[in-house]
């Protein structure tokens, strides 16, 4: 396969920036879900945040007060589900689905003398030094900041979960809402704060869509992106550094689709290497697992590979010996690729356990 | 100082009471938005709500409501069967594309042949599709545990792209002159689903939808498997000891509304859109979700919902050509409707008590 047109670092580079939005998002909706509580409404806190950063940003000129009011809004917004299902002890499903509805309107309704109005410049963070560095340098030290803040946020979200106070209050809101107000644990003002975090962040990865990746405003520009942040916490087993895993693994999905369309390889070839490639890592996987003793979840890793290289020899002989290029739409199977990445990766991976309130309702009986 | 109490059964007048309060303070919030945008608030409501009506051409505008909104509540129905028992289909978009993609596929294959039974063959082609869409999540449930929540809402967006590769591909008309988009259904005798009462609305997803109502109703107040749905919603852990099976009730539930939004689809498909486009869905599938909610899951309820959905609909388009409301307002005032309804269900459930501040 002619890989040449593909240079590996520009791709690592942009698959960085490709995860951004979805990293950031999945990150508050980590923290939230870890108190207990599941919004769905990650899609429409986005969308708001993209119109409100990107209306702060083009009026005052400052991308970076731009990704401040994405976060108040995303925060704003993720109030009225807090109040709802907190206070009002509404449905989460339901409240959470509302609040992606609602978001969208008021997303449009915003945006609507923003249509094809340019974003202000970006704020591309060259440290000058590292940044001439040969390989490395392009890949580590040559972003905008939200790359940045997207991996500190990352650390800082994984380190106050682990070892700080306040993430053990929140993960035992989060374990059993009955047993932290027993303790005297202020639940609906915990689970407020969550939300509202998860809120600020989810604002700030759809200001990161309308402010770096595009950057212009367009109605529904998330396209989804909420919803696969909402499945890359499930895919994480509700721990930060897998979420960071998630996320890159599907912006390197979107970023080889844009790639692939650009550079005109054969789509089918390269499903038959990357399915192939991926049928070995999973093999060495199990391999390793098997050698540590770990025969259970090694055994899911094994049907796994076998799955992937099914897969690619079916490929390879239908395009082969028969001549028949399964793929051959490949406008089509491009712009499914990150939605069905998704559910391939939710089915192959079985989630680990959810936080034990997950989803239901308090109410403080006494 | 307030405090909300648990009543031991839900408050049956709260039940009616809720959602016609939340159709009030949607209208009162809805108001607010629209004198925010510059726009003469009660002139505003008065129009979307009583225009389509009794207004002027409300001849014009009383068969757009059962058209718009017989998709609503056939896809709602499904939808609250699911939802009773706590099983998320939020697909339902995608499950109605497919249908009319594989609908209009069976017609299209028969083109320019006549006969009276290509139209049935294409509602089965389309519940079929609706159905297998559906399925997928189910059997990932089932089998591997996968949230079915997120695999039917990812299948939306693959079912836009196959929707679009259709549309510009094989069922893109050959006498079409390059334009995307297939041949118009409603030029073909046989595919196409007419109007049954001239100048009325009332096509057959319009009947289809008034009989999945009393099914519905039948389904959940004398059928076991009624019974089973609403069991599991309540209290899982006794459904599990009366020996209810969640795999099937899982398949049951988003089988049935895979194939009512198939049917929605392709007589969608067949009639007021009559061809495959790019754009052909407007979302029926997402608002069908406040529908349900509006309509308290209750068959009759969502005929209600449905209606006053369709209402909004058409009342927004008026609004929209007459007083240069944006579309987005409509669809803001929507999520708001649900906003306010999911609030207000609260005293379903609670009732407000006084209490005085005593020695803790």
């Amino acid at each position: 396969m002619d890989g040449s047109s593909i240079s590996l670092v520009i791709l690592i580079a942009s698959l960085m920036v490709a995860a951004t939005p979805i990293l950031l998002a999945a990150l508050g909706e980590l923290v939230v879900e870890r108190a207990g509580v599941l919004n769905l409404g990650v899609e429409g806190m986005m969308i708001t945040g993209a119109i409100c950063g990107f209306i702060v940003g083009v009026e005052s000129g400052s991308p970076v007060l731009g990704f401040a009011g994405a976060a108040i809004g995303g925060a704003l917004l993720s109030l009225v589900f807090g109040f709802l299902t907190q206070v009002l002890m509404a449905n989460q499903v339901a409240s959470g689905l509302a609040l992606t509805l609602f978001g969208l309107g008021l997303s449009a309704l915003l945006g609507q003398g923003y249509q094809g109005v340019r974003g202000p410049t970006s704020m591309r963070l060259d440290l000058p030094v590292f940044s001439d560095l040969p390989i490395v340098g392009r890949i580590l030290f040559s972003h905008d900041l939200m790359v940045y803040v997207g991996l500190a946020l990352t650390v800082a979200v994984w380190w106050m979960l682990k070892y700080s106070r306040a993430g053990l209050v929140l993960r035992a809101v989060g374990e059993n809402h009955d047993a932290a107000h027993a303790l005297g644990y202020k639940v609906v003002r915990i689970r407020l704060m969550a939300i509202a975090i998860g809120g600020a962040c989810a604002g700030l990865g759809g200001a990161y869509i309308s402010l770096v990746r595009v950057p212009q405003w367009t109605e529904g520009m998330t396209a989804g992106a909420g919803w696969i942040a909402l499945a890359i916490v499930v895919f994480a087993s509700w721990k930060p550094v897998r979420a960071l895993l998630g996320a890159y693994l599907f912006g390197g999905v979107t970023v080889l689709q844009l790639n692939l369309q650009a550079a005109s390889l054969p789509l089918v070839e390269v499903l038959i290497w990357l399915s192939t490639a991926t049928a070995v890592i999973l093999l060495i996987v199990y391999g390793l697992l098997r050698r540590s003793g770990r025969q259970e979840s090694a055994s899911g890793w094994i049907k796994c590979a076998i799955v992937f290289a099914i897969f690619a020899a079916i490929t390879a002989i239908f395009n082969s010996i028969f001549g028949i290029n399964l793929f051959r739409n490949e406008t089509l199977w491009l712009s499914m690729s990150p939605y069905l990445a998704t559910i391939i990766v939710l089915v192959v991976m079985s989630a680990g356990r959810a936080p034990g309130s997950l989803g239901r309702t308090f109410h403080a009986s006494s | 100082m307030w405090k909300l109490e648990k009543r031991p059964t839900p408050s049956r007048g709260w039940a009616i009471g809720a959602p016609l309060l939340a159709v009030v303070m949607t209208m009162i919030a809805g108001g607010l938005m629209f004198a925010l945008l510059g726009k003469e608030p009660l002139t505003a409501i008065k129009v979307i709500f009583w225009e389509p009506l009794f207004g002027e051409f409300s001849f014009y505008y009383r068969p757009q409501l059962l058209i718009k909104g017989a998709p609503l509540v056939l896809i709602a129905l499904g939808l609250s069967l699911g939802f009773r028992a706590g099983i998320w289909n939020i697909g339902a978009e995608g499950q109605y594309v497919i249908a009319a993609v594989t609908g209009a596929a069976v017609g299209l294959a028969f083109y320019p042949w006549e006969s009276w039974i290509i139209f049935p063959l294409m509602v089965i082609g389309g519940a079929v599709g609706g159905l297998l869409w559906a399925l997928v999540p189910a059997f990932l449930r089932v089998r591997r545990g996968t949230s079915e929540i997120l695999v039917t809402l990812m299948m939306v967006y693959v079912a836009e792209a196959l929707l679009s590769a259709a549309a510009l591909g094989v069922l893109k008309n050959p006498d079409g002159m390059g334009f995307p988009g297939s041949r118009n259904l409603q030029q073909y005798a046989s595919a196409a689903n007419k109007e049954l009462i001239a100048g009325s609305g009332i096509h057959w997803g319009v009947v289809a939808a008034l009989v999945a109502v009393i099914v519905a109703h039948i389904l959940l107040n004398r059928h076991i498997m009624g019974f089973n749905i609403k069991l599991s919603g309540q209290s899982p852990r006794a459904a599990k000891f009366s020996g209810v099976s969640p795999g099937r009730l899982i398949f049951f539930c988003l089988g049935a509304s895979g194939v009512l939004a198939g049917l929605a689809g392709l007589f969608e498909v067949s009639g007021p859109a009559g061809q495959i486009t790019i754009d052909f869905n407007v979302g029926y599938g997402f608002t069908a979700i406040i529908v349900a909610f509006l309509g308290r899951l209750n068959p009759f309820g969502i005929l209600a919902a449905g209606a006053l959905m369709a209402l909004t609909y058409i009342g927004g388009e008026i609004a929209q050509s007459n007083l240069g409301l944006p579309g987005a307002a409509i669809q803001m005032f929507q999520g708001m409707l649900l906003f306010f309804l999911l609030g207000m269900d609260v005293f379903t459930n609670f009732s407000l008590k006084r209490v005085k501040r005593g020695i803790a």
